[in-house]
């Protein structure tokens, strides 16, 4: 009936001799008719899908077979410890002793290193300060741009203990990072120190070594990262012609440097020159937090590198494993505690958790739900998780690491009660000793670069993560309207003239390149987004400013700027354009906008990922929803009135210092905003070479400003 | 000689007799076939211990010998001689890494035994050039089957070079290969003592217990083909086969206490059992000699000798005879038989004890125990050379070769304040052709200054490589002033692209480039010690015998672009659904007519239409029993829109009817 029904149909449609259309060009020209709908619902789907992340987790599996963590014995015994101890007691007593040489502990450190029958040398650095490059952006780490700034007397000392492998070739190396400062040790750091070199006593005397153990305790004093990032440098790229950059003459502090080796070069060791050991396969940042938690010892990583970029997730996946089913040690990654007691989450995760109860009622094999805790764990996990990759900022020395194509992450173990107890601390050791070992054992197993897992990836817990292809679905659909919404906007805006006869001859040619003037003043505010982002630069070099300064200064030039810009560039378009034009004019600067918005948010999230992901939660409503408000104020009706309050809303939050300083309320730890902070927080964005600042200052600020623009558009 | 069956026993007794009795002839004519055994043991710095055995196996050569048998030399070796020309050749495969920093560089032992992780091979054949390939080639086959070896990947000329004077001057058609990534292990060394006429069950080789050998931080087992040639004319005259084992192995410290951070450690003590978990039995008949010999060098006989001097202000009872002067740092637990000095003013010492005096009965089993703790050092070469990789990324890199001045070179410093004196340091270099080098980047820096490479430069030969047929080679003949404290060589790569199939099956890794061989011409590594002319012992003939430092550098890796390689799959699943996409909708376009279809259409339409139509109409008016209805056509307004109603309600209607069966079903 049905069949016959549709015969006939065709048949009347056909009479009509009315072209067929394709399917797919239907299916685009139905999307571009509905687009209010579709990119409501696309946007709300976006959302949904970002809040099921959480509960689409995946557990962790150990991807690369020849790692074989925990298949081994433990080696480490109380021998080690107890030396381990040893060593602590030698440093900590030396900070009472001797006040005078803080180069002392170094050569401690050093007298011990070499007694295990390790090489020793120390790497003197002179600290780079962190400065903003305009056009270094993405560039590896320059090994010409030493500082100038960096004076004589300021210099760090890095010590070095490397231990071949017996039988090993030598042409990869593992590495231990141990931040030390000399000047102060803490009981942490010492303690920290005392594990790495239980497990250095250990690898110096096993057979099984295939691969190099480099132990690095970098001097911290100028900061964890630029010790470790002064290191590698010196390892991968380094300078051979100094000569230049420091003069010698100038440096008489390089006696008391050279003084490091005396003693140590007695029997067959050559003097004291920088020593590699081969291409580096992993690296592992060793610390201990003071304060500990207080129900157990746990473990707290840090993964997170310049521009969100992430180590394997294999070598999260062995220290989870020997974490939590060798050492019996509590594992935690980062999470946005604000969030845990959040009651919109909670009550999400119970309604997801019930909606999971649902699905397994009709079917039990549909087990997508997970208990609302663990939802809510989770989804703090994630937040902050996206928010340390989106910012760009690596979370510890394991970054710099990053930066040479090493995969490392940071290791913060933290004890249950004070490690003052010889007996507690001698457990403490024990316990953090064997993690360390069994890690390096495991990726001593590998005969292979670590390339098996994933390395785009979110994780919700230490042992649950979100791989890219389904992270990647709740981006592609807050997006996904942005284009939609252009095409309805441009065709709404090409097609309305032809109802107004008396222009069509006119503008015959005018109006199909009128989205041409709209793309130009598209393209001047994303200049003036550029000259933005690039005036901090010209600001750092004015002397004596205070934070506040430079950020009204900066918000002023920034304006002063729009407007030089707006009078060179903006006005013959404004001019030029008709009154009757004017209706349809914000139309289509909108579709403009939208498309470079869409375009900046998929370059950005080839670049980082979580950046173009928040960046799209907070961009994409106003570019969606922006009109101008005289138009719904002129309508009202309740439905115009609250879009215009949403757009008012919106316009504000999404203003950048606006959107940092909600995001800190809502993240991190409120104590109160200063304005200087927002200045503080672009500094440290620049520093780390973070492609955030470039997609804050070129995409997001032009977009807010042509929407702000949209919103108060004269029609 | 083989025996023959017993039946045909004394008529082929008849037959053999003549032959028999002119082998004998001819044996007693020409050389003997000689063979001899010898271990040198010494102490090293770092509290291990060398153990280096040295076996030597000489052969006269006949014109007829092809089918000769031999009563003592390996007929294998034999015949690849005779089959590859091969005037001299050298085959090694090592397992760790040779310290030169704690082990020494400079003497004997080091320059001819450490040699490169994996397989090395050179060989010099007596061919006319264009043969000399061919040779190499088969050569690398026979070698691969003789000792258990994937020494056949050497085969291909990507991976072998043919040097001319940076490495073992002057040889002729030289051809060089090393496989850096070939693991060592016992199927190596079984067919090596295979070689040995008392393979390992009698004299010194009964020592080489497999897992103390094994346990060694350093193992490299050596074979060294040369031709000896007559006195008279110069022609060749016998094969010298030379096995060579070298280990360095670590003696289990008893008193092994690791809080001794702060003052010197003693020696641990050890004895040939302790270190093998063996003793010497006896030596092996065949052998012409049989000696152990336990060296100890420069370094340490001065250290000796101060020790000594302080002590014998304490106690004046110095009685000892003059071959015990050094002996007051540590005891030995056998008398020497001779103990040779060597020439010069600080030198060092070397004890003989020739296995055969001793019976069968007791065994041999030396044992030094030190009496003080002793710190020394190994002579050093003139420039401790090291090579590194700089760069990250997968796009391009630098490879680095750092020389560094070592004691030796500050001496000399002091010698020749007045004239000028110069260094000369020859580099080999061979680059596999996927690490693409430029050579016009190769920079020079001394003592962390840029020099122009062309003032130090005396030769440099560069042969680049092609990409798939053949390695990229350097060769430079570099001359430093002696005062140079330190050296650098740098040249930039580009990382280049392999083929799929290029890429190792298994594990990867990265790519190794092989190790540099710096050697210092100038320098001979050689010990001169007094009874010269009553030693016949080939170990000490071999020390004796001058011939440059030679150096390795470390292997390095370097990491390749590596696809995926479960891409391909994906890819191909990707592109052909693109291209299915393309190709249907471009047929689709190229092959439809609309106007004309539009028409057929609208034909067929009305006539199969009307027709089923009316079938259909008529079915339905009969199942029904009614009178047929004027089919008013349904209200088409719903398709215009995409989304009709009636679909909504379908589609509701069988999601609800598979919703209902996927419920009771369980």
């Amino acid at each position: 009936m049905d069949q016959n029904r549709r015969e006939v149909m065709g048949a009347n449609e056909n009479s009509s001799a009315k072209p067929r259309v394709r399917p797919i060009v239907r299916l685009g020209i139905f999307l571009i008719s509905h687009s209010n709908i579709v990119s409501l619902v696309c946007f709300l789907a976006g959302v949904v899908a970002l809040l099921l992340l959480p509960v689409l987790a995946k557990n962790t599996y150990i991807s690369e077979n020849a790692l074989m963590p925990g298949s081994a014995y433990n080696m480490l015994s109380t021998h080690h410890v107890s030396d381990a101890n040893k060593f602590i007691k030698d440093l900590t007593d030396l900070e009472f002793t001797s006040m005078a040489s803080p180069i002392e502990s170094q050569k401690l450190i050093a007298r011990y290193m070499s007694a295990l029958d390790a090489e020793v040398t120390f790497h003197k650095f002179y600290p780079q300060f962190s400065q903003f490059h305009p056009l270094h952006f993405f560039t590896s780490p320059d090994s010409g741009i030493i500082s100038k700034n960096g004076t004589c007397s300021s210099f760090g000392v890095n010590t070095i203990g490397i231990i071949r492998a017996p039988r090993g070739d030598g042409k990869e190396a593992i590495v231990l990072v141990t931040p030390y400062n000399r000047s102060k040790v803490g009981l942490g750091e010492a303690v920290s120190l005392g594990i790495a070199y239980s497990v250095f006593s250990l690898l110096s005397r096993v057979t099984w070594l295939a691969k190099d153990v480099i132990w690095l305790v970098a001097d911290s004093q100028y900061g964890e990262y630029s010790a470790v990032a002064a290191w590698l440098r010196e390892y991968q790229a380094p300078v051979f012609h100094k000569v230049d950059v420091v003069t010698s003459e100038a440096c008489n502090e390089s006696s008391t440097f050279n003084e490091l080796g005396q003693g140590l070069y007695l029997d067959g060791k050559l003097n004291g020159d920088f020593r590699r050991a081969g291409t580096m396969a992993a690296a592992l940042v060793i610390k201990v937090a003071e304060q500990g938690d207080r129900y157990e010892d746990s473990l707290n990583i840090y993964a997170e590198a310049t521009n969100g970029q992430m180590p394997n997730l294999d070598l999260i996946n062995i220290v989870n494993y020997m974490a939590v089913h060798k050492q019996g040690l509590r594992i935690e990654v980062k999470k946005m505690w604000s969030l845990l007691d959040s009651w919109w989450l909670n009550t999400l995760g119970v309604i997801f958790e019930s909606l999971g109860k649902i699905a397994r009622s009709l079917n039990p094999q549909w087990k997508f739900g997970i208990p609302a805790s663990e939802y809510v764990e989770g989804a703090a996990t994630l937040a902050s998780s996206l928010y340390y990759q989106g910012l760009g900022v690596p979370t510890g020395p394991h970054g710099a690491f990053r930066d040479y194509q090493v995969d490392a992450i940071t290791l913060e173990i933290s004890p249950k009660v004070s490690l003052t107890k010889l007996y507690r601390r001698n457990e403490f050791i024990l316990r953090g000793g064997r993690l360390i070992e069994g890690v390096i054992r495991s990726i001593n197993n590998l005969l292979e670069k670590f390339h098996q897992s994933f390395f785009l990836y979110l994780l919700t817990s230490p042992g649950k993560f979100v791989s890219v292809g389904v992270y990647m679905i709740p981006f592609a659909l807050l997006v996904a309207p942005l284009p939609i919404v252009a095409a309805y906007l441009h065709a709404n805006a090409s097609n309305s003239n032809p109802q107004n006869p008396s222009t069509l001859e006119v503008d015959g040619s005018h109006k199909s390149w009128e989205w041409l003037n709209s793309a130009r003043k598209v393209l001047v505010i994303h200049l003036w987004g550029v000259v933005v982002s690039l005036l901090p630069f010209f600001l750092r070099q004015l002397p004596n400013t205070t934070l506040t300064m430079n950020f009204v200064l900066w918000g002023f030039l920034s304006i002063l700027s729009l407007l030089i810009l707006y009078l060179i560039l903006g006005c013959p378009i404004a001019e030029a354009s008709a009154s009757q034009l004017e209706k349809n004019k914000w139309a289509s600067l909108k579709s403009v906008t939208i498309s470079t918005a869409f375009i900046g948010l998929s370059l950005m999230s080839v670049i980082n990922f979580a950046t173009a992901e928040i960046g799209a939660l907070l961009i994409v409503p106003i570019c969606l929803l922006a009109r101008p408000l005289k138009l719904d104020i002129q309508a009202r009706s309740w439905r115009t009135l609250l879009r215009a309050s949403f757009n008012i809303a919106l316009g504000f939050v999404v203003f950048p210092p606006v959107a940092f300083v909600l995001l800190k309320v809502a993240f991190e730890d409120f104590y109160g905003i200063n304005v200087g902070d927002y200045w503080k927080w672009v500094e440290s964005l620049w520093a780390w070479n973070s492609a955030t600042y470039l997609y804050v200052g070129v995409v997001h600020l032009p977009c807010w400003a042509l929407c702000i623009y949209i919103l108060f558009h004269p029609c | 000689m083989a025996l023959p069956p017993k039946a045909t026993f004394p008529l082929s007794l008849f037959l053999l007799l003549p032959l028999l009795l002119l082998s004998l002839v001819l044996a007693t004519t020409t050389q003997q076939e000689e063979f001899s055994e010898e271990l040198l043991l010494k102490p090293l710095p770092d509290r291990k211990i060398l153990a280096h055995f040295h076996f030597q196996n000489e052969a006269p050569l006949d014109a007829d010998s092809f089918a000769r048998h031999h009563h003592l030399f390996p007929k294998s070796i034999s015949q690849l001689v005779q089959k590859f020309h091969i005037k001299s050749m050298e085959l090694s495969f090592t397992q760790g890494r040779w310290n030169y920093e704690r082990w020494g560089g400079f003497d004997p032992i080091s320059s001819h035994n450490a040699k490169p992780p994996g397989v090395e091979l050179w060989a010099v054949f007596d061919v006319p050039p264009h043969q000399v390939d061919a040779s190499w080639k088969n050569l690398t086959h026979s070698l691969s089957g003789l000792f258990c070896a994937s020494i056949n990947f050497l085969e291909s000329s990507t991976t072998y070079s043919a040097p001319e004077w940076a490495f073992q001057s002057a040889l002729g058609s030289l051809r060089y290969g090393t496989l850096p990534r070939e693991a060592v292990c016992t199927e190596n060394l079984t067919p090596w003592l295979k070689l040995l006429p008392c393979r390992d069950k009698a004299g010194l080789s009964s020592l080489m217990d497999r897992p103390s050998i094994y346990r060694s931080f350093y193992h490299s087992q050596r074979l060294h083909l040369t031709m000896s040639s007559a006195p008279s004319d110069g022609s060749r005259s016998g094969i010298i086969l030379e096995q060579t084992l070298t280990v360095v192995l670590q003696p289990n410290d008893q008193n092994a206490d690791t809080n001794h951070v702060s003052k010197a450690k003693i020696q641990p003590s050890w004895s040939l059992s302790s270190i093998f978990g063996r003793k010497i039995s006896g030596r092996c008949v065949l052998a012409k000699l049989s000696t152990v010999y336990l060296h100890a060098d420069k370094g340490l006989v001065a250290q000796l000798e101060n020790l000594h001097k302080t002590t014998a202000q304490f106690a004046d009872n110095d009685t000892g005879p003059e071959d015990y002067r050094v002996n007051s740092g540590f005891k030995l637990s056998v008398t020497p038989k001779r103990v040779h000095t060597e020439l010069g003013k600080d030198s060092s010492i070397l004890y003989e004890y020739p296995i055969k005096d001793y019976k069968d009965t007791e065994q041999f089993d030396l044992g030094l125990s030190w009496e003080h703790p002793i710190v020394w050092s190994s002579p050093h070469a003139p420039f401790y050379a090291s090579r590194f990789l700089m760069g990250s990324g997968n796009e391009r890199g630098a490879i680095a070769i750092s020389l560094k001045s070592t004691e030796m070179t500050q001496g000399l410093v002091t010698n020749n304040i007045e004239e000028r004196c110069k260094l000369q340091v020859n580099v080999l270099q061979v680059v596999p052709w996927y690490v693409k080098v430029y050579y016009h980047t190769l920079q020079l820096l001394i003592d962390e200054r840029p020099r122009v490479l062309t003032d130090f430069v005396e030769r440099m030969r560069v042969s680049p490589s092609e990409d798939k047929v053949s390695p990229g080679m350097m060769e430079l003949v570099l001359q430093f002033p002696c005062e140079m404290k330190s050296a650098v060589l740098s040249i930039e790569f580009d990382k280049g692209f392999l083929h799929i199939d290029e890429y190792p099956p298994d594990a990867n890794q990265g790519f190794d480039i092989p190790s540099a061989i710096i050697s210092f011409p100038d320098f001979n590594a050689a010990l001169q010690f007094y009874d010269k002319s009553q030693s016949k012992s080939p170990l000490l003939s071999k020390l004796q015998e001058k011939s440059p430092v030679l150096s390795y550098t470390e292997v390095l890796l370097v990491p390749l672009t590596t696809p995926d390689f479960s891409m391909p799959y994906n890819v191909i699943t990707i592109t052909c659904t693109v291209f299915a996409l393309y190709f249907g909708s471009l047929v689709n376009v190229l092959r439809r007519r609309v106007g004309e279809e539009e028409r057929l259409l609208k034909n067929k339409d009305a006539s199969k239409a009307v027709f089923l139509r009316r079938v259909l109409t008529k079915l339905s008016a009969k199942l029904r029993g009614r009178p047929l209805e004027s089919t008013t056509s349904p209200s088409s307004s719903s398709s215009s829109s995409f989304v009709s109603p009636k679909l909504i309600l379908r589609v509701l209607l069988v999601a609800g009817i598979a919703i209902a069966w996927q419920y009771y079903s369980q």
